[in-house]
């Protein structure tokens, strides 16, 4: 057996690589709950791809039998309910995963130096993720798939002068049909999916090149020479970072203890996941919405269309602006401005453990604030609510001008050079 | 600090949608594993909806066997036009036609209780009033200026609107109490609700038939997880003993 691993390891870089990127791998030992995220988002990411190869086998991408051929995925192919059920809940999942992978990378500073293009590449990530979910959302060809469709790519419309044209070219017809349908198709389950995986890759491989950041912010990895024998750990770490660093003795091996962490927080996060899965797919209208269960009809809007709820912060952004150009800028300057949160945060201190007063109540309204928004943008409108949403789209950006006006002179607490214990 | 978070996320699945009619509408109690229930259900869909609704997506067969009625008695009491037990559920009425006589189509009724949901069709189809201003002589109360006739008459009776005298600030109004028949029809008024409480249960059946099973399963699921979580628990505390 060995001897074979032998020939293959002569070949191809197997071990090797197992063991630099997974089994020893230096992981701070104080990563909390807030580190399984990534984790869980792999798991889905992974879940997403094999139900959707499943679902690809009896969809036909069709405005005539799109919506048909779900049902009949629901009814008489063996278990399709299950699949389709893990695909549907899986989308929802995954924002859910995401956005507290990104609240954790906004608490602990794992945007700032040395992981800003981790965090880009993130960024890159969410970005296609929306996009994919989007037209995964509109190949049902119920009514809410539609008409959201409809609205998402008029906006396209306000662009000037281009607009009407780059319309038409996105939906390969002069309004959503047939021809939108299949090209989103292809999208959704080819390209989008191909962009997904190489970025995730280039995330983990920017991610092991810097490092996981961890709760307190503080290194793990110091110049070599610099730890006596008894600071440096004691578990076996590759040596694709022990020759460059010396490694602190605040890590654990990525293999076994990182992975057993991870496994305690998949079979909680499955536990939900299973639950809504099997007992309320629809989650109240939430990840499946109610008018989507009829057939799409170009002549009957619907009395109120939502985005689904991972859409929503952004659609009341979107809605918050009178203008719809620039109702537009505004929703696409939401999403810009975490791209350059790593600039726009000047500070040198990573965790909010160790930084003002002021900055722990700014994270905490931003994202009181984004899940405020999800609200009205998820809701029937109402007078009080334009308001509403209106102040909530400062205070959204209102996070990111504050953050790097104080961030620069900030009264921070002083920062360990080792993980406490 | 973690607290708010924590409830923050749970509060967001709990942002409900307000429903579109303001008529408060009955809570159906329908119960998937009332067998009787379903079969009665599909007898009255199959009496007095297929006429003009289908259920394109559904099949005679699978309907059947998920209600426990063979194929042979379904055959016998429940498909009225020739087609095959393996054919999907559709309707006579040509489309066309059935646009031009009701201003639209009706709809296709498989997914309705997925649309509507239970209690919106418990109570639409249990607030039809006499209203000879509309085409069919019937208006609704959930569903105001519907196009469709009120088919069920003949089992409820002639459903009118009741009000009674009530004295606000010193004035005598006429408050709407509800909806009550002249009694001629086949059914009291406490059979009609079963029925139509019936015919939600199979509605409710053709909107999702995997519903009893994905439940059967998840249960078994859920049970192994937390027999997992456990173990998973266990090995990392084992591992992670030395750490801190």
């Amino acid at each position: 057996m060995s001897g074979f691993l032998n020939w293959i390891e002569e070949r191809i870089p197997m071990m090797r690589v197992a063991n630099m990127h997974a089994i020893q791998y230096p992981a701070p030992r104080n990563m909390n709950f807030w580190y399984v995220f990534g984790f869980l988002a792999t798991i889905v990411l992974v879940n997403q791809i094999v139900t959707g190869i499943w679902l690809t086998m009896n969809f036909e991408p069709s405005a005539e039998r799109a919506f048909a051929s779900v049902e009949y995925i629901m009814r008489e192919v063996d278990y399709g309910w299950l699949i389709r059920y893990m695909h549907s809940t899986g989308a929802s999942a995954f924002f859910i995963v995401v956005y507290m992978h990104m609240f954790r990378g906004m608490i602990y500073g794992s945007y700032q130096k040395p992981r800003e293009l981790l965090w880009v590449f993130g960024m890159l990530i969410y970005l296609a993720l929306m996009a994919e979910a989007f037209m995964g959302y509109v190949l049902p060809w119920g009514q809410m798939s539609y008409w959201g469709a409809q609205v998402i790519v008029s906006l396209f419309g306000a662009i000037p002068v281009i607009g009407p044209d780059l319309v038409v070219w996105i939906q390969g017809d002069y309004v959503i049909s047939g021809a939108t349908l299949n090209r989103f198709f292809a999208l959704h389950v080819i390209a989008l999916p191909l962009v997904i995986v190489i970025l995730v890759f280039l995330h983990i491989i920017a991610l092991h090149e810097v490092g996981s950041n961890n709760p307190d912010g503080i290194p793990i990895k110091h110049k070599k020479g610099s730890l006596s024998e008894d600071e440096k750990t004691k578990y076996e770490i590759h040596e694709y970072y022990t020759a460059k660093y010396d490694i602190a003795d605040d890590v654990v091996p990525f293999f076994p203890h990182i992975v057993l962490k991870d496994l305690v927080a998949f079979s909680i996060f499955l536990f939900g996941f299973c639950y809504i899965m099997f007992f309320a797919p629809e989650m109240g209208g939430k990840f499946l919405e109610h008018p989507n269960f009829e057939i799409a009809n170009p002549l009957k809007t619907p009395e109120h269309i939502f985005p689904v709820w991972y859409f929503t912060p952004f659609y009341a952004i979107l809605k918050a602006v009178p203008d719809k150009l620039f109702g537009v800028i505004a929703m696409f300057a939401a999403i810009a401005a975490l791209f350059a949160l790593p600039w726009v945060d000047r500070g040198r201190v990573r965790s909010w453990r160790y930084r003002s007063g002021l900055h722990k109540v700014n994270l905490l309204v931003f994202a009181a604030v984004f899940v405020f928004l999800g609200y009205l943008g998820g809701t029937p409108q109402e007078n009080w609510k334009i308001v509403a949403s209106q102040i909530a789209t400062i205070m959204y950006f209102g996070f990111f001008v504050l953050l790097w006006m104080y961030s620069k002179n900030e009264t921070t607490k002083p920062v360990p050079t080792r993980i406490p214990r | 600090m973690r607290k708010y978070l924590v409830a923050a996320i749970l509060a967001f699945p709990s942002l409900v949608m307000a429903a579109g009619s303001n008529y408060p509408l009955d809570k159906a109690e329908y119960d998937l594993t009332d067998k009787a229930s379903l079969q009665n259900g599909a007898k009255i869909f199959m009496n007095y909806c297929l006429g003009c609704h289908q259920m394109q997506y559904q099949r005679y067969q699978r309907t059947f066997s998920d209600l426990g009625i063979s194929d042979e008695l379904g055959q016998e009491y429940l498909q009225f036009t020739g087609e095959k037990v393996t054919d999907y559920i559709t309707t006579p009425m040509p489309a066309e036609g059935a646009a031009t006589w009701f201003g639209a189509p009706p709809p296709d009724l498989t997914l309705v209780a997925r649309v509507r949901g239970a209690d919106w069709l418990y109570t639409y189809l249990r607030t039809f009033y006499v209203d000879e201003a509309k085409t069919f002589g019937v208006n609704n109360k959930v569903f105001p200026d519907v196009g469709m006739p009120h088919v069920l008459e003949e089992l409820q009776g002639t459903p009118r609107e009741t009000y009674e005298e009530v004295m606000v600030d010193g004035e005598m109004v006429e408050r709407y109490v509800g909806i009550k028949t002249d009694g001629n029809g086949r059914l009291s008024a406490e059979e009609y609700d079963q029925a139509i409480l019936d015919l939600v249960n199979f509605l409710e059946y053709t909107g999702e038939p995997s519903r009893l099973q994905s439940e059967a399963i998840g249960r078994g699921v859920l049970v192994f997880i937390v027999v997992f979580f456990v173990f998973a628990l266990l090995l990392k505390k084992d591992y992670w003993r030395d750490v801190h």
